[in-house]
C-alpha cells in the first residue's frame, strides 16, 4: 500500500496496535495511568469547590445543605477517592520537580546542583505551610 | 504530529495549574470534604466564611486558582484521552473539547466568585 506520488515504495514494517490496556501490564504503568487519572479529580474538585463557594454565598440555610449533601456516604466515598488521587497527583508533582527543573546554587555558593532531597523537601514545607494558612484562614 | 504555537502555553497551564493542585488542593477538600461534613472538625460559623469570601483578595485568589486547575486538567486530560484510549485521529475534537471544558468553567468561576 504505497500513497499517490510515492515513487519508491520502502518495506512497511507491520505495527501492532498496543491494548487499550497496556498500561496493566506493569505495576510502574499503572502509577503512570492513576497519576494521569488525577486529572478527573482535579476537575471535580474545582466543581466542589464552587459549590461550596455558591453555597456560601447563597445564605445560611444553603451552607448547612452543602455541608449535609457533602456528609451523604455516596459524596464521602467520593470524596475519599478524590483526595487519595490528589495527594497522588502532590506525591508525584513534587517527586518530579527535581528531575523537570534542576536548581543551581548562586556562583558565590559554589554553583553547585541542588539536591533533589533539598527541593523535594522544600516544597513539602510549602505544602505544610499552605495548608496551616488554610486551616487558619477556615477555621480561625 | 505538528508543533502548535500555543503548545508552550498550555505547558505553563499545566505547571501553574500542578502547583496549585500539589499545594492547595488536598487540604481544601480535606476540609470542606471531610473533616466539616463528617464532625471531626466543628463547622465554621457562615458569618465567619462569609467575610473570609467577601475579601478581594480571596476572590481573586479563588478564581485564579479555578482556572490554574482547570488549565492543568484539560491539558493532561487531553493526553489521557489521546494516548491512553489511543485516540491520536480525534486529536484535534480531544483538544478543543478540554479547553471548552476549561473556558466554560473559568466563566462559571468568574460568575460564582463574583457575581453570585
Amino acid at each position: 500500500m504505497t500513497a499517490p506520488g510515492n515513487a519508491a515504495p520502502g518495506p512497511k514494517t507491520y505495527r501492532a496496535r498496543p491494548s487499550v490496556w497496556w498500561w496493566t501490564n506493569k505495576r510502574s504503568y499503572t502509577l503512570f495511568a492513576l497519576r494521569e487519572l488525577s486529572s478527573i479529580f482535579v476537575a471535580w474538585f474545582v466543581v466542589f469547590l464552587l459549590l461550596f463557594v455558591w453555597s456560601v454565598s447563597r445564605g445560611e440555610q444553603r451552607y448547612e445543605r452543602f455541608l449535609d449533601v457533602a456528609s451523604n456516604p455516596f459524596v464521602v466515598a467520593l470524596n475519599v477517592v478524590a483526595l487519595a488521587f490528589l495527594l497522588l497527583h502532590t506525591v508525584t508533582w513534587f517527586n518530579l520537580t527535581p528531575k523537570a527543573m534542576p536548581v543551581r546554587a548562586p556562583a558565590s555558593l559554589g554553583g553547585r546542583r541542588v539536591p533533589s532531597t533539598a527541593i523535594v523537601a522544600s516544597q513539602w514545607a510549602g505544602f505544610v505551610v499552605v495548608s496551616a494558612f488554610v486551616i487558619w484562614l477556615v477555621v480561625g | 504530529m505538528r508543533k502548535h504555537a500555543a503548545e508552550p502555553l498550555a505547558w505553563l497551564g499545566f505547571s501553574a495549574g500542578g502547583v496549585v493542585a500539589a499545594l492547595f488542593a488536598p487540604v481544601v477538600l480535606f476540609l470542606f470534604g471531610l473533616a466539616f461534613p463528617l464532625g471531626w472538625i466543628s463547622r465554621p460559623d457562615h458569618a465567619h466564611l462569609v467575610d473570609v469570601l467577601s475579601n478581594p483578595l480571596t476572590r481573586i485568589v479563588l478564581l485564579g486558582v479555578c482556572v490554574a486547575l482547570l488549565l492543568h486538567f484539560a491539558h493532561r486530560f487531553r493526553y489521557t484521552l489521546m494516548d491512553g484510549l489511543q485516540l491520536p485521529q480525534f486529536s484535534r475534537a480531544i483538544t478543543a473539547a478540554c479547553y471548552v471544558v476549561a473556558l466554560l468553567g473559568s466563566v462559571a468561576a468568574v460568575y460564582v466568585v463574583f457575581v453570585a
